[in-house]
């Protein structure tokens, strides 16, 4: 079976004065229809890099180096700009994590929300703004009618979020990329989204790339995971694997690092130690291996391939090698 | 919020005006009385031939010296006896479409400029703005003065070296916007949905640029005014006979000390047109502030 989106060894650059960043190196991964796949990993991991290179729209002075992105069999970085236009907002859509800055200041939400219908469908301005109404309904904005003839300022976080999705399901796409989308809400906020993106997932079958670094997000959203770190994939698995017997130590911390309700009043949170790596300077072999409780002396010199550990995929030597992440450092 | 008045407003129909003219100026008395000023300005000018109760080019030496209200002639008469409310009201049509057209070469010139130079960054950015700033390193009369002195004096030739001068106020101006516009995600947002460069040039920056632009129109139509009057006043603008007000200062200026209203009446006009402009360019960036709008 052919996947909904397939991305194979893509590297993306970014041509900085003091050197070359790899900011998406060697990332495979796949994305089946009806599907949420979690990326999760701290910042500067890659992952909105990797979203935009799916869409070709990254910043300047970067650019796609290698690799396949495959959608729906094309592989998009073979179409000429106006065919992926035509794929953007109406194969695929992007949500994004500020929602403060994602709409325009000067126009009505409606007439917003009704753009891509505009562009693809080519709607009149009335009959799209009729459209934003059933749209604003479908993703929970009360009192619709009034709503589309406001402007963003008067929006909260949370009602520009679901207008940014509205927006994006405009035209009913078969992949919606949300790039942290709940990292500029409030907690009860950031539960309703979520929410919402379940249902519309649900109910429409639209696949969805979650990209966020809360790992609780990911836990109860997403089939499957995909943990990034300097640009790379360093574990991938389906989410109750990956969570249950993570298999690179960077996702193990990371677990490990979330503080816990139940731990003894005396225990102290179990942060990461050191900081993320310099992405113009790595260190050679495994890229997390200064920051790792369990390295060896082989992590430091060479990188690890990301190879089946258990039932997922896991690039390090360790558990390669057979040794269980738990017994070693408890 | 109360849900009460929310569902009597669901009933009514979505409304469509993108920016509604009539509620600024109510609810913005400056501004209202601001664009009534100008509004009345353009019609004198406009109006000039129907309402000056001479010609102003007509001399009649009996005539000359009057002092303003003086029968006949309400804002008294010139050396040569021309009636000078008539030639302030037909200055009118000198001074307003000099400024028109100087705005606009300032305005698009500019604008171009800040469009390409926000937009491409870079080298093209870098190298559009250091010949702004060689534009912007001399004072904008003097500039405004060499460009006629270059050129030739005339009206057509002050129309362009003060739309020149206007130029890189507007080329950064626009820039600065640009530069912040795109830093906000809605650029990449829009882009996502499929809108290719133009689309998001035309239908998403313009627009926003619009607030800040219209704002400094005003503004730097006030020193078009000036400056033309300027010009004129040193022999580089309108030339004799047209009426103009730069030049009636400049003749009136001889007899300051006997008849000081010669130079008075048409300086009264400047300063009139170039507050209203002004008076319209700082209501209207207090009234356009989106943030304020509700």
């Amino acid at each position: 079976m052919t996947h909904l989106l397939e991305l194979e060894n893509v590297q993306t650059h970014i041509a900085l004065k003091h050197g070359l960043i790899r900011a998406v190196d060697q990332v495979s991964l796949t994305v089946d229809a009806g599907e949420t796949l979690g990326i999760v990993g701290e910042s500067g991991s890659g992952k909105s890099m990797t979203a935009l290179s799916i869409m070709r729209l990254l910043p300047r002075a970067s650019r796609i180096a290698g690799g396949r992105i495959r959608f729906k069999g094309r592989d998009l970085a073979d179409l000429s700009e106006e065919e992926m236009e035509s794929i953007r907002g109406t194969e695929i859509a992007m949500i994004f994590q500020d929602p403060m800055t994602s709409l325009n200041p000067v126009y009505r939400v409606g007439w917003q929300v009704g753009e891509p219908l505009r562009i693809h469908r080519h709607m009149d301005k009335q009959a799209s703004i009729e459209a934003a109404v059933d749209l604003f309904k479908k993703v929970g904005i009360p009192d619709a009618k009034r709503r589309v003839s406001q402007f963003p300022h008067m929006f909260s976080g949370g009602m520009r979020q679901r207008t940014m999705i509205a927006m994006g399901l405009s035209t009913g796409p078969s992949l919606l990329i949300a790039d942290e989308p709940t990292t500029a809400l409030d907690v009860t906020i950031q539960a309703q989204i979520l929410e919402l993106l379940r249902t519309l997932n649900r109910d429409y079958g639209t696949a969805t790339i979650l990209i966020t670094h809360n790992l609780g997000v990911v836990a109860g959203m997403c089939d499957r995971v995909i943990v990034m770190y300097a640009g790379r994939v360093v574990e991938e698995g389906s989410t109750e694997d990956v969570f249950v017997h993570p298999e690179h130590p960077y996702t193990w911390s990371l677990l490990r690092s979330i503080p816990r309700l139940d731990a003894s009043e005396h225990e102290s949170l179990k942060p990461i130690v050191g900081s993320p790596p310099d992405m113009t300077q790595l260190p050679g072999g495994c890229k997390f291996q200064p920051r790792c409780p369990f390295a060896i002396e082989r992590c430091a010199a060479d990188e690890p391939e990301l190879r089946e550990v258990r039932s997922q995929l896991a690039r390090c030597w360790v558990t390669q090698a057979g040794q269980s992440l738990d017994s070693n450092a408890g | 919020m109360s849900n009460a008045p929310a569902i009597v407003a669901a009933q009514e129909p979505i409304r469509r005006t993108p920016v509604a003219l009539v509620d600024l100026l109510r609810t913005h008395r400056r501004v209202t009385a601001a664009t009534a000023l100008v509004g009345m300005l353009f019609l004198v000018a406009l109006l000039a031939p129907v309402i000056s109760p001479h010609d102003p080019l007509a001399t009649s030496p009996d005539n000359s010296y009057l002092p303003p209200l003086s029968p006949g002639h309400l804002l008294g008469s010139d050396e040569l006896g021309r009636d000078l409310l008539s030639r302030v009201l037909w200055g009118a049509r000198v001074s307003l479409p000099v400024a028109f057209v100087a705005v606009a070469v300032g305005l698009f010139g500019g604008g171009l400029i800040g469009l390409v130079s926000g937009y491409a960054g870079g080298l093209v950015d870098l190298l559009l703005m250091r010949l702004m700033d060689a534009l912007l390193a001399f004072p904008g009369l003097i500039l405004a003065i060499a460009i006629v002195a270059a050129l030739g004096p005339g009206l057509r030739n002050a129309m362009i070296a003060i739309g020149v001068v206007a130029v890189p106020v507007y080329a950064r101006l626009v820039r600065a916007v640009m530069l912040q516009l795109k830093q906000m995600e809605f650029v990449v947002a829009t882009r996502s949905l499929g809108a290719n460069p133009l689309r998001l040039i035309i239908g998403h920056f313009i627009p926003n640029l619009l607030n800040p632009v219209i704002v400094q129109v005003s503004l730097s139509a006030g020193f078009a005014i000036l400056a033309e009057a300027t010009l004129s006043f040193l022999g580089l603008g309108a030339q004799l006979p047209t009426p103009d007000w730069g030049q009636m200062i400049s003749a009136g200026s001889a007899f300051l000390t006997n008849d000081p209203w010669l130079a008075i009446v048409p300086g009264a006009a400047i300063s009139i047109t170039v507050y209203s402009f002004n008076l319209l360019g700082d209501s209207l960036r207090d009234a356009l502030d989106p943030r304020l709008r509700s």
